[in-house]
């Protein structure tokens, strides 16, 4: 790939804060623009996260080894977002009102389950860099970062118990959700089914 | 009552308000759509300016009312672009866009049930029974968001009593209307269509319980619930049916929509009430539009003239 690529792809990822950013300076969030942030940052999350599961599926699938660099970006991006996401809820919804919060994050299955999602990404934010991946080992790193799954499935859980009616969103993204969830257990479980039946051949274990 | 009609210019010739009020950042807006539409589908929808609503008919010879709060008004373009009007859509900037077309005229409400006169009224025929007054009434969201909106309308017991309800008429239940050819929300099976809500008759009977067919001074902008609606503000916003077509006087509790929809969630009452979470957030807290912090719920949203409506009851459980 190019050289420049990456970068590009960096500052398209920062695009969505640049718009939230452009919107609140020319007074375009809305009748309730706190609202509108913690949305679009929520959205953005699920958006980063479920791009980074697809990295797997789509290098394989093509034939493109080369997307695995993006992955990691990917993955930092969605922790950006969510931060982002976590900020404006203490700050802008609860303005920093613990006792408020811990009542939140007990008695609301839908902040529950997204808080959830959240503390799984951050050993994931830490683990991130080479150096982490040397001192853990690969195959500890790789068990370690599967907690993305549960991750994401917690993000798209929080979308959906959070709506009141209208539950067309969050089944966009639980759809999609599926389908990369779904690629991995094929590619894990196919294979062991058909070498106890058919084929000694394994296919290759996706790194995600 | 009078709605004034302009008899010398057609409608296609007033200026829409939004245009003389916004005619710079229209202008300017329009600049940047166009440099995004250069860009891509994407960039003009992050640019577009959000429509703004036309002008309505001005309504003449508005009262002012004692039950008026002081409180300062929310601007117009945020109570006209930002409506929970799940009939065209789901996501509150859209109904301004989908109502435009809305037909409120010729518009029909059928009174019926346990009444002695069933009868089938003209809207406008509705609109003079009394003098309009111009109410100033706080507004709460079961979101957790607040209002303040200058509606314009009657005490909803001048209708009740000129449709004289039987003795044994103990409920009034609203329908909106059903027309998805117009509504495009209800094409979705997001709710139970037609949307339906309910009172007590003698929350119904409450002086508050608004009759409304306008706000601002003019007639209501069709994705705030034209022709005709009724405002409860010591309700949670559901409760204040929109669009009605049809009263019905009832021996029986009605069943209202949210309450069919997640009946744990929504009750038939729905009165505001700081000290009753909804299962999945706290009511202690809402948002003024227009301000940064949040502000403490009132009990009834600060209409305590209501309280002697459920005396005895157990509002935790008549939630």
């Amino acid at each position: 790939m190019v050289r420049w690529f990456k970068p590009v792809v960096f500052l398209a990822c920062l695009g969505p804060l640049a718009r939230l950013g452009w919107r609140a300076y020319s007074h375009n969030l809305g009748a309730n623009p706190i609202e509108f942030i913690t949305h679009s940052t929520g959205d953005w999350t699920l958006i980063f996260l479920l791009v980074a599961l697809a990295i797997t599926p789509l290098r394989k699938l093509t034939g493109q080894p080369w997307l695995i660099r993006y992955r990691r970006m990917f993955g930092l991006f969605a922790f950006f977002y969510v931060i982002l996401h976590f900020m404006t809820y203490i700050w802008l919804d609860k303005f920093f009102d613990l006792h408020e919060m811990l009542a939140d994050v007990t008695k609301r299955k839908f902040i529950t389950v997204g808080f959830t999602g959240f503390l799984l990404l951050i050993p994931l934010a830490i683990t991130s860099t080479s150096g982490w991946i040397r001192r853990l080992g690969g195959k500890r790193w790789q068990a370690l970062h599967r907690l993305i799954y549960c991750s994401a499935l917690a993000g798209v859980i929080h979308y959906w118990w959070l709506v009141k009616a209208d539950i067309h969103k969050p089944l966009e993204y639980a759809v999609v959700l599926g389908l990369l969830l779904g690629y991995r257990i094929v590619v894990w479980v196919g294979p062991r089914f058909a070498h106890k039946t058919l084929t000694p051949n394994r296919l290759e274990v996706p790194s995600h | 009552m009078l709605i004034k009609k302009a008899a010398d210019i057609s409608s296609s010739e007033i200026t829409p308000k939004g245009l003389y009020l916004n005619r710079r950042k229209f202008l300017a807006g329009a600049a940047l759509a166009g440099a995004a539409t250069a860009l891509g589908k994407g960039v003009s929808e992050v640019l577009s300016p959000s429509f703004r609503a036309l002008a309505n008919a001005k309504i003449e010879g508005i009262q002012k009312s004692p039950f008026s709060t002081t409180e300062n008004i929310t601007p117009y373009n945020d109570v006209t672009n930002y409506n929970n009007y799940y009939e065209f859509s789901t996501d509150k900037e859209e109904p301004a866009r989908l109502a435009k077309n809305f037909k409120t005229r010729p518009w029909k409400v059928t009174i019926d049930g346990l009444v002695t006169k069933k009868q089938t009224l003209d809207v406008d025929a509705i609109l003079k029974m009394a003098t309009p007054e111009e109410r100033v009434y706080r507004h709460r969201c079961v979101e957790g968001w607040s209002i303040v909106v200058p509606w314009v309308g009657f005490s909803l017991s001048e209708l009740i009593k000129r449709a004289q309800p039987l003795g044994k008429a103990k409920f009034v239940e609203f329908t909106t209307i059903y027309d998805a050819s117009q509504m495009p929300g209800q094409r979705s099976h997001v709710l139970d269509w037609p949307y339906v809500e309910g009172l007590r008759m003698d929350e119904a009977m409450h002086p508050l319980a608004l009759l409304c067919f306008g706000m601002y001074g003019e007639e209501l902008p069709n994705q705030d619930g034209a022709p005709l609606r009724i405002v409860l503000p010591w309700k949670y916003g559901f409760k204040s049916a929109k669009a009605i077509v049809r009263i019905r006087f009832t021996d029986s509790q009605p069943v209202n929509t949210w309450n069919r929809t997640a009946p744990n969630e929504y009750g038939f009452y729905s009165n505001v009430n700081p000290t009753v979470d909804h299962p999945r957030w706290s009511q202690a807290r809402e948002r003024r539009l227009g301000e940064f912090s949040k502000r403490p719920t009132l009990m009834f949203n600060g209409y305590d003239q209501v309280a002697s409506l459920y005396s005895g009851m157990d509002l935790k459980k008549n939630f």
